[in-house]
């Protein structure tokens, strides 16, 4: 069939290209969804491009993942902004692949489909006591304080407790122990969600641990915002100095890695000198080769959390030494604590009609390009669907990674339209085709213009409070505008 | 000597200015022709305020120097860029190729630019200090001696005659031997 198929191409291309413009909708409004599709823009003069969100607001995690106190990090929304005002391009919100439309229907009425939707779900740690009441996904706990509608609800208890503890040790699990510690006087000026302020600033939470399996030479976070949230200012920095003797092996792994030895060199000066405590100081305690074993529901309150009991680990490295293993010891001890957050991991989310590898959370993809299961000797690949950005290469990287995953996937794409395996017969509906059949299904559609008219607003209401913007965190009041 | 402590100055001053958020738009969707008209205007903008602050010799004939870039196909762009305006701002008013997704406020490393010549490189400390910012951007970018961030260099007579490499996108994925695991 392909052999067939590609004479047919190859006779077409001699003939000029049918002025048809090729229509490729893109699912996901991030970063890769962004990059994607200004990439494709500019590459490919006749092509159109859709970019749908199942949010009514754009840009991901860039508004619902980045920390209220890092606002430059979410200056490229002017950028993509610019990208979604191009006349080639539309963007369509409270979309929702799966409900509002499924893969099957997008993918007849486009070109191509751009999978962008990254990561909405968590790793589990899989150990008894989970469901306790007061332990969250670091990611709920960031979409709530980042006024994400779905998590607006969420509701965390902060006043019964002065202790947090965080499993994980990367740049996520850093962000939320600084918005736990940070004096609420400077969150007041960011854009952080109201009903998160109000709690924060009724937070009896002074104590935030900081737990990691493994070492200080192997924390995923990176030197510039560790350097953040040690900078805090009357905050008391703990580290057991047993916790930073390195191994060889360490040694070696800090050798190949600078970023890793700068994380190190940076903790290991951390410390402050510990001196009488008092009640009411703020602590984050790093804590090092300690791996989860339960979580101990409240004396106090049933069905509550009341602690964690963790489990020490040693490291152990593989033959080819390029990753330590932490390995449990049979050690145990408790930390008493009434808020609990796991921050080790995002997960992606499958579809209906989507080939999907559960194992490592992601679309099975060459270079972007999706393959059903390769259990055949000939790659099969879907033809005209692709993935971009975490749904393609895991829960990895800075908002800046998307840009090179962007480029990848796009050179596929070209490489494709090239060849004429996204051309057909007639002419694809797109546009009007989606906004038909969504009509038909009584969805809302929210197009960048009304998104532009909830910007307007939330800068608005910012501006009464002296903050960048006052975000509107229901699902109700982002469709009435 | 007392000249290049003048220049010195100058670019100082100059560079605590534009660090100021008064950065020029993208303007990749824009004709042609108002592309340059902006060039022309923005010419005669930052000439008085070179001239107004930049050295007291009254030597008009400094107020732009001569910047190749170096694109991802290897071909040579020559531009003019005025005293005081960073290589991004200068990249985008020219329709070069090169990212600015912070629009150089220092939160990211998409403008990443490799200095090419040993000359430069060694003579200004300004360039040098950059190394630093950039080892706190990237992550995923293999970076290089000679790396730079496009945001952070200014045009200053000393630069005269600079080379920028823009690097390949989708080479060097990873940076200090991580590889991205095969999907």
């Amino acid at each position: 069939m392909a052999s067939f198929g590609k004479f047919r191409w190859i006779s077409r291309r001699i003939t000029t290209q049918s002025s048809a413009p090729l229509r490729i909708c893109v699912v996901g409004s991030g970063p890769a969804g962004f990059y994607t599709a200004e990439k494709i823009l500019k590459a490919h003069e006749k092509v159109e491009v859709d970019i749908i969100d199942r949010l009514p607001t754009p840009f991901g995690l860039v508004r619902s993942g980045v920390a209220p106190d890092h606002p430059e990090t979410k200056i490229v929304t002017n950028q993509f902004s610019r990208v979604a005002q191009n006349e080639r391009c539309s963007f369509f919100g409270n979309v929702c692949l799966g409900s509002s439309i499924t893969l099957p229907e997008l993918r007849e009425m486009y070109n191509a489909v751009v999978l962008a939707y990254g990561a909405e779900s968590d790793r589990s740690l899989g150990i008894p006591g989970e469901e306790l009441a007061g332990i969250y996904a670091a990611r709920e706990f960031v979409w709530w304080y980042n006024g994400h509608p779905d998590c607006r609800n969420l509701d965390p208890d902060l006043k019964s407790t002065d202790t947090a503890v965080i499993f994980g040790q990367g740049n996520v699990a850093l962000d939320v122990a600084r918005i736990l510690l940070r004096p609420t006087a400077e969150l007041a000026r960011t854009d952080i969600a109201s009903h998160a302020l109000a709690a924060l600033e009724e937070s009896s939470i002074r104590k935030v641990y900081l737990v990691g399996r493994r070492g200080p030479v192997q924390a995923a976070c990176t030197a510039k915002e560790l350097r953040e949230v040690l900078g805090i200012k009357d905050l008391h920095i703990h580290i057991q100095p047993a916790d930073l003797v390195t191994t060889p092996a360490d040694e070696i792994e800090m050798k190949n890695n600078r970023i890793r030895r700068r994380v190190y060199e940076l903790l290991s000066k951390a410390v402050t000198p510990v001196h009488a405590p008092h009640p009411g100081r703020r602590e984050l305690h790093f804590v090092f080769f300690r791996k989860p074993d339960k979580f101990l529901e409240s004396n106090d309150r049933s069905g509550h959390l009341g602690g964690v009991q963790l489990e020490k680990t040693i490291l152990k490295g593989d033959d080819e030494l390029v990753k330590q293993v932490a390995v449990g010891t049979g050690v145990y001890e408790e930390i008493s604590c009434g808020l609990s957050l796991k921050s080790i991991g995002y997960k992606s989310i499958a579809i209906d009609g989507l080939p999907f590898d559960s194992y490592k959370g992601i679309v099975p993809n060459i270079g972007g390009r999706v393959f059903a299961d390769a259990s055949k000797d000939h790659m099969q690949y879907e033809t005209g669907l692709y993935v971009c950005g975490w749904l393609k290469r895991g829960p990895t990287g800075i908002v800046a990674t998307n840009l090179y995953c962007a480029e990848e996937t796009l050179a596929c794409i070209s490489d494709d339209i090239g060849k004429g395996v996204l051309t057909s017969n007639s002419p694809k509906p797109g546009r009007d085709g989606l906004l038909q059949l969504l009509d038909s299904r009584n969805t809302r559609v929210v197009t960048f213009d009304a998104w532009e008219k909830i910007d307007a607003e939330e800068k608005r209401r910012g501006n009464l409070k002296n903050k960048p913007r006052e975000k509107l965190t229901t699902w109700e009041e982002l469709l009435k505008v | 000597m007392f000249l290049s402590r003048f220049y010195r100055l100058g670019a100082h001053t100059i560079k605590s200015l534009v660090k100021a958020p008064t950065l020029t738009p993208r303007t990749s969707y824009l004709p042609v022709v108002h592309n340059q008209y902006l060039r022309v205007l923005r010419h005669e903008v930052f000439s008085s305020t070179a001239a107004k602050l930049d050295s007291e010799d009254g030597n008009e004939e400094k107020e732009k120097i001569n910047v190749t870039f170096v694109d991802k196909d290897g071909e040579d762009i020559h531009i003019k860029v005025p005293l005081g305006m960073s290589m991004l701002e200068a990249a985008h008013e020219n329709d070069i190729d090169l990212e600015g997704a912070c629009e150089g406020s220092l939160a990211c490393s998409t403008c990443h630019v490799i200095v090419m010549d040993v000359d430069h490189y060694k003579t200004n400390y300004q360039i040098q200090q950059m190394r630093k910012t950039i080892f706190l951007c990237v992550h995923y970018v293999k970076i290089f001696c000679r790396s730079r961030l496009g945001c952070q260099i200014i045009a200053k007579p000393e630069l005269e005659g600079l080379r920028l490499a823009i690097p390949a996108a989708t080479r060097n994925f990873a940076v200090d031997g991580f590889k991205p695991k095969p999907h």
